[in-house]
Parts: structure tokens; C-alpha cells; sequence
């Protein structure tokens, strides 16, 4: 593995990781996998016009992230409903109009080697997620425990929200050329599901959010490359034997 | 302080209430009574700015509001413990950071206790929590959801001195939402009482009445008055 690509695996890890960990204490778990399916349609468009899928799977998750917001304020549905019918509509869209091989790629990650434009897209955004998360965990604590009461302490609650969920979007395009959105998602998930067993505090939560997700990563790549395999899948059998080691603890 | 002009909210079809108008002045305290379903915890929840309203809510502008709500539903196992909450804070706006192990003590939350998820807390002391948060933002009025529910006794007096230290020495006024008409009589300056066929402002003397207490509750309502 080159350099950069272990500064991108490192720092999309931990990038994963911290937005994680507050998907799972806002029990939003089970939405990073359908909002993975908006990338699809997006990277229809974009192989239609012939421009880098990766475009049209941030433009797509973005504006995807950004219809959620604008509906959670208007329809009387839990975050995770919207996000559901959403993007299984989504899918469908995508299915329609990308072939079978694409979708597999865009999905569980592909084969190839990353381009520069890409490996920079990946260091810019996922340091901007992890710059997000850390200067914005206090006022996401007060929302997650009660949006009313960060509202009286000056907080822009719809503000931050729609800030949180477009990075959590922008974290699963950076999936897409690394370990695909589908697994993207879980890499986001699992590290953070364990670390919330684990941890006492809100710092150990994060830490070991992030480390967590740093572990799974290098140890999927290298067995990866041990085994002549994809990633992806690697990366999140480690995370889920970390999940499952997490039961011993208590 | 605050006015209340013509307020009404609805939720679809459904009308909590209509043309509701009163006024809070400084140093002064408000109680809201009513039946389950009146429409009191909304009415806070109008006033924060949560939800959406007809007619119009005028806040003094030099008011900092510290709004202590009902239980929330917390996980158990949220990583988050009654000091991270603090800390949040604290930080998270400007000029506010008074000593979080103080407010612990003057809330009465033990050390131990403020290690603990947030999710572990029993409901007095998370409503105990929640009222030093409110706090740590030197709020000028405090709007307080029911703020003894689920607190034992020890702790209610504890929360009643509190506030009422409060009030008499910061100047900080109270608009509080109580089941507990003892409560509001001693305490309140004026009792706003929802639920009834109109919204009845007035001391409690005025409002407290047998008559209009059936009114409103539909039943006849056992409290008790001490006279000083």
C-alpha cells in the first residue's frame, strides 16, 4: 500500500468512526445503509454524462441529506422513516440506470487504482468531517439529549442539523471508491456501535470510535492483500469481530 | 417581560388553543395549571420558539431563557455523563462557564452520580441535571416543565429553595408548569390555567377557585392553602 493511500485509509477511518458515533447515539444506525443507496442514481447520471461517478455520488448524497432536513421539518416521521422511503426509491432509480457490474462496484467497492484528484478529494473531506465532528461534539450533545433545551442554550438547531446529516453523507461518498458505500456505511456503524458499549464518556466514545475504525481498516487492507481479495469485506468482518469481542467486556 | 398576544397553535386539524394573551413581568412568577392535554407543555415549547404559532410571543430582548423540560427518553447506555452534558454548556456558548462541580453540588448530584451515563440517572436526578444546565447559562427567567415530578421529597425542597433563592436574590423570574395547586398557590404570583373554555390569568386567590377549578378539571380538586 502506498503512503497516501494509508493517510487516506487512516484518516477516512477515523473520519467514519466520529460521525458514527453520533449516528448511533441519535439511533440513526440503521440509516447509513439506505442513504448509501443514493449514490446509485448519482453515479447513473454521472457515467451517463460521461463525468467521474464520484461526482454524482457526492452531488446525489448531498442533495439527498438536504431533502431529509427539509422533510423532518415539515412531515411528522421519524428521520429514519423519511430516510427509508427515500432511498429505497432511490435504488430502484439507480438499478435502472447503471449496469450490473457498476452497481457492484459503486456498492462494495471496486478494483483500481485511486487517481490523485480522488486520493485529495478523500484527505480534503474526511479531514472537514473530522474537523466538523470535533468542534461541534458539544452542541451535538445538547441536541442529541434534548433539541428544546440546546435551543434556549443559542444553539441553530435545524442549522446543526442539516450540517451533521450532510457530513454524515459526505462520510459514505468517501466510501465509494474505497470500500463502497454498502460497506461504507457499515464501517461507520459497527466501530461506533462497539465503542458505545465500551466507553464511560463522551472522549472515550470517540476515541475509541475512531480507533476502532482505524484498526478494522488496516487490519481488513492487509488481510485483503494476504488473502488476493477485495477490501471492503475485510475491513468489516474486523469491525464486527471487534463488535462481537465487545461482549466479553460486560 | 414577556408578552402574549392572540397565541394560538394547532397541530394539523387539532387546536390546543386559541387567542391565548398574557403578560410576565420582571421578578415576577407565572404558574400553568390545567388537565393533561391542555396544551401547557406546548405552550413552553411556543414560547422557546419549537414549534410553530399564530399570533405573536415578545420576549424582552435582554432575556436569556433557561428551559428545563419534562423526562426526556434518553438511552441507558448513552456514553454521555452528567459532566460531558455540563461541560457542553459551557462551552458551547460564550460567558457561561461557571464552576460545573459547583452546580453538581448546589443541584445536589453527588460526584458519583455525575460520572454516570446520563441514561443511568433516576428521573429526579436528571430533572436535577437539567435544571444546572439551565442555570449554567445565568438564565434571567426559567421555564420549568414540571420540575419536581419524580423527585423525592428531599430533592423537591431542595429544587424550591433553590429556585426560590432564585428569584428573591438574582431576580430571575419563574414560569413553571405544576399538577401541585398547594404548590402554585404559595409559589405563584399569577396562575395561567389552561383547558378550561377560557384561559383564566390572575393571582392565585382569583383563579383558584372551587368553581373554576371544576370547570377546568371536570372534577372537584382537594389542595391546600396556607395562609401566612
Amino acid at each position: 500500500m502506498t503512503i497516501e493511500n494509508l493517510l487516506l485509509s487512516i484518516t477516512m477511518a477515523v473520519a467514519a468512526g466520529l460521525v458514527g458515533s453520533f449516528a448511533v447515539m441519535r439511533r440513526m444506525a440503521l440509516a447509513a445503509d439506505p442513504m448509501s443507496h443514493v449514490a446509485l442514481p448519482g453515479i447513473g447520471v454521472a457515467l451517463a454524462l460521461h463525468i467521474n461517478p464520484l461526482i454524482g455520488a457526492v452531488a446525489m448524497l448531498l442533495f439527498g441529506a438536504l431533502l431529509v432536513w427539509a422533510m423532518e421539518g415539515k412531515a411528522r416521521l421519524g428521520t429514519e422513516a423519511l430516510i427509508g422511503v427515500l432511498f429505497s426509491t432511490a435504488l430502484a432509480l439507480g438499478s435502472l440506470m447503471t449496469s450490473g457490474e457498476e452497481l457492484i462496484d459503486a456498492l462494495f467497492g471496486g478494483a483500481g487504482v485511486l487517481s490523485w484528484p480522488e486520493i485529495w478529494f478523500g484527505l480534503v473531506a474526511s479531514s472537514a468531517v473530522i474537523a466538523f465532528i470535533i468542534t461541534q461534539r458539544n452542541r451535538l450533545v445538547v441536541m442529541l439529549v434534548s433539541p428544546d433545551v440546546a435551543r434556549t442554550a443559542g444553539i441553530d438547531v435545524r442549522r446543526l442539523d442539516l450540517l451533521y446529516l450532510e457530513t454524515f453523507a459526505l462520510t459514505i461518498a468517501l466510501g465509494l471508491r474505497f470500500l463502497g458505500v454498502l460497506l461504507m456505511g457499515a464501517l461507520i456503524i459497527i466501530p461506533a456501535a462497539t465503542a458505545k458499549r465500551l466507553a464511560r464518556n463522551l472522549t472515550e466514545m470517540l476515541v475509541l470510535a475512531a480507533s476502532l475504525a482505524v484498526v478494522a481498516t488496516l487490519a481488513g487492507t492487509w488481510l485483503a492483500s494476504w488473502f488476493h481479495r477485495e477490501t471492503g469485506p475485510f475491513i468489516v468482518i474486523v469491525a464486527a469481530a471487534c463488535f462481537l469481542l465487545s461482549f466479553l467486556r460486560r | 417581560m414577556l408578552e402574549v398576544d392572540r397565541l394560538s397553535i394547532h397541530f394539523g386539524e387539532v387546536e390546543v388553543f386559541k387567542d391565548l394573551s398574557f403578560h410576565v413581568a420582571r421578578r415576577s412568577s407565572l404558574a400553568v395549571i390545567g388537565p393533561n392535554g391542555a396544551g401547557k407543555t406546548v405552550l413552553f415549547q411556543a414560547l422557546i420558539g419549537s414549534v410553530p404559532f399564530e399570533g405573536t410571543i415578545r420576549w424582552a430582548p435582554d432575556v436569556r431563557i433557561g428551559y428545563v423540560p419534562q423526562k426526556l427518553d434518553l438511552d441507558r447506555d448513552v456514553p454521555i455523563t452528567a459532566t460531558d452534558f455540563l461541560r457542553a454548556r459551557s462551552t458551547s456558548t460564550r460567558g457561561a462557564d461557571a464552576g460545573i462541580s459547583h452546580m453538581l453540588e448546589l443541584v445536589g448530584i453527588s460526584k458519583e452520580a455525575s460520572h454516570k451515563s446520563i441514561g443511568l440517572l433516576s428521573g429526579g436526578q436528571f430533572q436535577r441535571l437539567l435544571v444546572a444546565f439551565a442555570l449554567l447559562g445565568n438564565p434571567s427567567v426559567l421555564l420549568l416543565d414540571e420540575p419536581t415530578a419524580g423527585v423525592d421529597q428531599p430533592g423537591q425542597k431542595r429544587l424550591n429553595e433553590l429556585v426560590g433563592h432564585l428569584e428573591e436574590e438574582k431576580g430571575v423570574s419563574v414560569l413553571f408548569i405544576s399538577h401541585d395547586l398547594s404548590v402554585v398557590y404559595r409559589d405563584s404570583t399569577n396562575v395561567l390555567c389552561l383547558g378550561g373554555r377560557h384561559a383564566y390569568v390572575g393571582p392565585p386567590r382569583k383563579i383558584l377557585t372551587p368553581d373554576r377549578l371544576s370547570e377546568i378539571y371536570g372534577s372537584t380538586v382537594d389542595y391546600h392553602v396556607h395562609d401566612h
